[in-house]
């Protein structure tokens, strides 16, 4: 057996389970005596629930508990209200409903299908309340409000301390970014550009829907198995809402077939708990497709973007407008606006800014986290209007990005100092990899030269991006050594496909110079392994995986001690290499010392690591962001001009991971974000009709397939190493998906001269768009 | 109203008694406890509860119980011989042709199904079979790279 490599593409250590159908998934899973649960739901956007009588519905046989709002409301044991940065979401709906889904009651029975039965049996009044579906109709003078009111939480996320709901408004939240003198620097400049662009509501649609087994023993001990990215914050909110300690509520994490965001914070865990603890038995609850529509979405936007410019390209001041539409709950949007409103300057040194980002509440189902956080929505924006400008002031896209691109040292607009930043490194490659570089004319759509045929013509575009990570943050890490010198790791990063058991797995097997084949990465239960705050924000690489090579550290630390010891050495002779112990005389395996110290085979070595951020630096600078993700995308096209049909025929996305642990592993990440973009560009949108989903189906809401894909996609590796990370590891999970959208849109002006500026790209506004131009032009 | 079917289920005879509404992936997760066949979409437009009918890949979440029966089935559990893989799945692995995993038994379902029939499909032929199964974390590319392999092409 080997020791481990890093840089070195090895084989996944969850494939084996995965690629014979071993691996067990929420929905595979059962506990004894468990019954099912299933969810009735608001068929209004907006209603005063007047009456509710369950009665008939607990005859049904086989029902075992219904749960409605009597029962939160009148359980002292029970905190009806919860959320993850504002208290405004309800187990059940309480005296409204909010959105089409809504939970209103539940049902706990033998078999599904009683469940279903008594679901319809449940008699509930509505009286329709008139209802705000467009950010436009909420933010109107006299509005109906979706909240009258918004309970905070006793404490909160440090980073959204200053962000509260503005009083007798729909508006969440607002956040604000000044800098410079806005007044002046749209005076400096020689041309001010303006324009709006707009993006729909979209839906993770991970295969595995959210799920959940709850089980509450008579003591009040909880257990939950559940789809979730952040168990501890899972544990949290549940012991807030069930009045317990943390230490009564255990969840436990199996592989997750996807997640992208849309499994963070709780989902289905408050309504699965309290069906178990009426039931008095465990409770499975399944979500189907068009439930996981109601339960969360990515927020649509309206970004106005105002931005002043020297004629030589140089950027000199910015106005920012963003209203995201977060639905009916706050749940993480508060933080998606801030972050939007922080990267709506992009990638670019920008002297003087006003921004204002909004989290708008409507009558629609709430949008939360989704890969790219924010940034997908300001970077469409800021990405697009970037060519506009090229394209008026005949730069090359290329050249004006890098011209007002960040530097290392540059300050981010918090005024803090970015290091390593490998943006151009990221543009370059992208722009080799499509062979971007003619320019000799402005193709307007007169100019031919990518004509392949009569009616088809070809362009390119390109994009980049920055993004932060969740900071301040935690994560730790224990490893055991054990007596056969085999390793286990706790921890509470989330196998959620992006590969961080063998990443994880890799660090150790490195540090300690052990073989990949001996270590084991063990589940997720939040009563074995110790706190993590979140697989998300693209930071378990970089956050767990500096935690684990601590904890290996740790170990090794320990090693050295027992060596020193047993054979009387001083510990400055003791070193280590290929997984032994070196001694000034001798080398002992660690298996050896472990029998030295423990008198038999038997014992374990217990290591510890633990990362924690926090918003200043180690020189005492002010810190957002642990790290910096960069990234550039580019995007060669062929529009048919009197179809308007789009064909991508080729992508390549370049990502600055800092180091390829497993570069097979940075390569899927990159290509599969990549395509996650494709579909958010091309075609994915929630089409609503008085805020009812019409499309939560994956007929009508359309997945990227392999017949989407174009010829290529050219996932590229950047290696601008980070002092702080694992042998200079990044996060990687989300960059590649942000540039996508606005490198296609780029493309396709590029093409045939037409600016598209509302998401997804279809073939009929590119149609209507080239009409509207032939019409002009003759 | 229950109905008794009996079906090979990867060389084994099984007998199971079901209602005529049951899905044949309800039968196979839920009464054989082969649950490598995951529900999606519940619509038959995603492929990750493809499962083999008689060689041929269907759609079990939307495929009655009651009209298997007396089929031959293959499911993902049944593809390995002991503790050899077959080439699919090692090729899967190799390639890096999955992330989290949810859609890869109907992927590679799908695959056996197309190299039976067509054992040196082109790359069109390749996507044109495949296009009917949904993989959202994007690991397209490798999955044509891995059938291709298998392939020899």
């Amino acid at each position: 057996m080997e020791t481990t490599e890093i840089g070195k593409s090895v084989r996944r250590l969850d494939y084996k389970t995965k690629v014979t159908g071993r691996a067990q998934y929420l929905a595979d899973m059962s506990v004894p005596g468990m019954c099912h649960g299933k969810i009735l739901r608001s068929p209004y956007p907006h209603a005063r629930i007047v009456r509710i009588d369950a009665s008939k519905a607990r005859q049904i046989s086989g029902v075992v508990a219904v749960l409605t709002r009597d029962d939160i409301l009148h359980d002292q044991g029970i905190e009806p209200f919860y959320g993850p940065v504002f208290k405004d979401q309800t187990i059940v709906a309480v005296e409204k409903v909010r959105h089409v889904g809504d939970p209103v009651a539940a049902v706990a029975a033998l078999t599904v299908d009683a469940a279903e039965e008594a679901l319809r049996m449940i008699e509930v009044d509505y009286e329709e309340l008139p209802a705000v579906l467009s950010v436009n109709d909420s933010l109107k003078p006299g509005a109906p409000l979706v909240h009258e009111s918004v309970k905070l939480p006793a404490s909160g996320f440090a980073d959204l301390a200053e962000l509260k709901p503005v009083e007798g408004t729909n508006i969440c939240t607002h956040f604000r970014l000044n800098r410079g003198d806005i007044q002046r620097g749209f005076a400096e400049a020689d041309r001010i550009f303006e324009d709006t662009f707009t993006l729909p509501a979209t839906q993770h649609s991970f295969l595995e829907t959210h799920a959940c087994i709850a089980q509450v023993e008579p003591g009040g001990r909880i257990t939950v198995w559940a789809t979730t990215q952040n168990p501890f914050v899972v544990r949290t909110q549940l012991a807030n809402i069930f009045k317990v300690p943390v230490s009564k509520v255990r969840v436990i994490v199996p592989y997750l077939g996807g997640g992208y965001g849309g499994k963070v914070y709780p989902k289905v865990e408050p309504i699965t708990v309290a069906l178990a603890q009426k039931a008095g038995r465990p409770v499975r609850l399944v979500l189907s497709r068009e439930e996981v529509f109601y339960t969360i979405t990515k927020h649509a936007a309206i970004i106005k973007m105002k931005t002043g410019v020297k004629n030589d390209g140089t950027l000199v001041a910015r106005e920012c407008e963003i209203h995201l539409d977060t639905g009916a709950y706050a749940e993480i949007g508060p933080r998606v606006a801030k972050k939007s409103g922080y990267t709506a300057a992009g990638p670019y040194r920008i002297p003087n800014l006003k921004i204002d980002s909004y989290s708008v509440y409507t009558n629609k189902p709430p949008a939360g986290a989704f890969r790219g956080f924010g940034v997908s929505q300001s970077a469409w924006a800021v990405e697009s209007q970037m060519d506009i400008i090229a394209a008026a002031l005949k730069i090359d896209p290329l050249e004006l990005r890098k011209q007002n691109g960040y530097d290392e040292g540059d300050k981010f607009v918090t005024e803090e100092t970015l290091r390593a930043v490998g943006l151009k490194e990221c543009l370059d490659e992208v722009a080799k990899s499509i062979g971007w570089g003619r320019m000799e004319q402005w193709n307007n759509g007169t100019v031919e030269q990518w004509s392949r045929g009569e009616n088809i013509k070809r362009g390119k575009g390109i994009a980049c991006m920055i993004k932060a990570t969740i900071t301040p943050s935690i994560s730790s890490a224990v490893v055991k050594l054990n007596e056969d010198a085999s390793l286990s790791i706790y921890t509470g990063t989330v196998e959620m496909g992006q590969g961080s058991e063998t990443v994880l797995a890799q660090i150790a097997g490195k540090e300690l110079g052990i073989p990949l084949e001996t270590i084991q990465v063990l589940g997720v239960d939040t009563d074995v392994v110790p706190y993590d705050l979140t697989t998300s924000s693209s930071r378990s690489t970089f956050h767990m995986g500096k935690a684990v090579q601590l904890a290996a550290r740790d170990i090794l630390r320990q090693l050295k001690q027992i060596a020193a010891m047993e054979y009387g050495v001083p510990e400055a002779q003791v070193t280590f290499a290929g997984g032994k112990i070196r001694l000034p005389e001798a080398q002992l395996d660690y298996s050896d010392a472990m029998f030295k110290r423990f008198g038999m085979q038997g014992g374990t070595l217990v290591g510890e690591g633990q990362v924690k951020t926090s918003t200043k630096n180690e020189f005492g600078e002010k810190s957002t962001s642990a790290f910096w993700f960069l990234a550039a995308g580019a995007a060669e096209v062929e529009v048919d001009v009197d179809t308007g049909r789009l064909k991508l025929v080729k992508y390549a996305t370049a990502v600055d991971v800092g180091k390829a642990l497993n570069p097979l592993g940075c390569r899927q990440q990159l290509a599969g974000a990549a395509i996650t973009g494709i579909g958010q560009a091309l075609f994915e949108e929630i089409a609503y009709d008085n805020g009812q989903p019409i499309n939560p189906n994956f007929v009508d809401y359309v997945l990227p397939s392999l017949g989407d894909m174009p010829e290529t996609i050219d996932p590229i590796s950047v290696e601008v190493p980070d002092p702080n990370g694992p042998f200079g590891a990044k996060g990687i999970g989300e960059s590649a998906l942000i540039p996508v959208a606005p490198a296609i849109a780029n493309a396709v002006f590029d093409a045939v001269g037409v600016r598209i500026k509302d998401l997804p790209i279809k073939a009929e506004k590119i149609f209507l768009a080239l009409e509207e131009m032939k019409a002009k032009a003759r | 109203m229950k109905k008794q079917i009996r079906l090979r289920v990867n060389g084994m005879d099984r007998t199971v008694e079901v209602a005529p509404r049951t899905s044949l992936l309800e039968a196979v997760r839920d009464q054989l406890g082969l649950t490598g066949a995951k529900l999606g979409c519940d619509m038959q437009v995603c492929g990750a509860c493809t499962l083999l009918l008689d060689g041929k890949p269907v759609s079990a979440c939307s495929f009655l119980a009651v009209d298997a029966d007396g089929s031959e089935l293959t499911t993902i559990e049944g593809l390995a011989a002991g503790d050899r893989l077959h080439p699919l799945q090692e090729a899967f692995m190799d390639c890096g042709a999955l992330q989290c995993g949810y859609c890869t038994s109907g992927f590679i379902l799908t695959a056996k199904a197309l190299l039976d029939e067509q054992p040196r499909p082109s790359e069109e032929q390749i996507k044109d079979y495949l296009g009917g199964n949904f993989c959202r974390c994007g690991c397209y590319q490798e999955i044509i790279q891995a059938v291709k392999k298998v392939a020899g092409i």
